[in-house]
């Protein structure tokens, strides 16, 4: 076979195989989504948080704002620690309201933002104030049973 | 009897340090290969003569299999997923499964036998017809001239085929669920999108393929420069090549798997 036929074949593979990782990171995967080079990290501290899982998604309003880069205990405070990295062109008002949510019946959980109405914003470090505990099924039912057993004394 | 069981023992002995003995020979051929490999860099072109015999030959079989592979992921994924009402989810399932283990795993066996065998036996005959002796004699190293470029020319190709196999894995999902059942077209790319992480899914595919890559290579050229000069010989060299890479394949994903999504989600 003649050298340059050989030459275009590979050059042609070649490009074949940029291009297809290329759609791999962009098309199947995430990257055009959440750039992390301009992002800014949060904290809040959550009574309970269920099932959340590092790399769960950050929502607000639906809209996938950033992700949760790690999640700790405190001994001090007793109570899960979660570091969330925001996307940078998204800012948030300081009285942002935080709760863990769940996307339908069996879906992963996540963090649902509700934006709250202060002027100043979060900022790299600061912590979110306002959070509201992932929903257990337990404790639900128990409240439940309790609130209708109250309400059979009444009678 | 005891004459039997000793020369049982003594059998197993020496198939044991038999095999550690290749391994140390093999060993030392990798190295060999690697401290040699100036020659390909200095002499691109032996490398892009053997790229477009292992990579570009090799495209048919990676597409069309990818394609199928892709096909049958789909349906089945849907037709397990739709009992719990989570058909949509069926473009995730096809990206992760392809993405993380299916691509570079299937890849690299396809590419064991098809490139994989095709470099033993070309090495192998060399040796037999004793091209590899005549290059010697003139002062040409074989293991720079013939080796050398065969071993990068696969290292190189092997994730780039991993890579538009999963591609064409992906696009053969799309087509079995989208256009011939009915998912709705959104959420699949947008699931796929939500779940497929480009550092833990894509990257660590790649990587994955690149070991697969350099482990399918280096067993193929040293089982080609090492198979006995005859016609027996080298055909012998050629099966093992497709079955020891295999096995070591399957085993280095394991391996690979479990330092790679341990503790992730």
């Amino acid at each position: 076979m003649q050298r340059t036929t050989m030459d275009l074949w590979v050059g042609v593979f070649v490009i074949t195989g940029i291009i297809a990782l290329m759609i791999l990171s962009l098309k199947v995967g995430n990257l055009n989504v959440y750039n992390p080079a301009q992002s800014y990290v949060i904290t809040g501290n959550f009574e309970n948080i269920g099932g959340l899982k590092i790399r769960a998604p950050v929502k607000s309003a639906g809209v996938v704002v950033g992700r949760v880069t790690n999640i700790q205990f405190s001994t001090e405070t007793y109570d899960a620690v979660v570091t969330m990295s925001m996307d940078g062109q998204f800012e948030f008002p300081k009285d942002t309201f935080a709760s863990i949510l769940t996307s339908g019946l069996l879906g992963e959980q996540y963090i649902g933002l509700a934006a709250g109405g202060d002027e100043a914003k979060f900022k790299e470090g600061d912590k979110i104030m306002k959070t509201n505990s992932a929903m257990v099924l337990e404790e639900l039912i128990g409240r439940f049973l309790f609130n209708k057993a109250a309400e059979d004394d009444s009678f | 009897m005891l004459k039997q069981i000793i020369s049982g023992i003594q059998n197993i002995g020496h198939r044991a340090i038999e095999s550690v003995w290749r391994l140390g020979v093999a060993s030392r051929f990798f190295i060999l290969v690697l401290l040699k490999s100036g020659t390909s860099l200095r002499r691109f072109d032996l490398v892009i003569r053997e790229l477009y015999f292992t990579g570009v030959l090799s495209l048919i079989i990676i597409v069309v299999s990818g394609l199928f592979v892709g096909m049958v992921l789909g349906l089945q994924g849907y037709e397990t997923l739709q009992k719990y009402g989570s058909e949509s989810a069926v473009g995730t399932l096809v990206a992760l499964s392809l993405v993380r283990e299916l691509g570079p795993v299937v890849a690299a066996l396809l590419f064991a036998s098809r490139a994989g065998s095709a470099i033993t036996a070309e090495i192998g005959l060399m040796k037999a017809t004793e091209q590899l002796a005549a290059m010697g004699m003139m002062a040409v190293d074989p293991i720079a001239r013939v080796v050398a470029p065969r071993f990068w020319a696969g290292v190189i190709s092997m994730p780039f085929l991993a890579a538009m196999f999963s591609v064409m894995g992906v696009f053969g999902g799309y087509l079995v669920t989208v256009l011939f059942i009915g998912v709705d077209e959104g959420s699949y790319w947008s699931q796929m999108q939500s779940a497929v992480d480009f550092r833990f899914d894509i990257l660590n595919g790649f990587i994955k393929s690149c070991f697969f890559g350099v482990a399918v290579t280096a067993i193929a050229v040293f089982e080609g420069y090492d198979a006995p000069p005859t016609a027996e010989g080298v055909s012998g060299a050629t099966t093992r090549t497709v079955v020891t890479s295999s096995l070591v394949i399957l085993g280095l994903d394991f391996i690979l798997t479990a330092f790679m999504f341990r503790g992730v989600s």
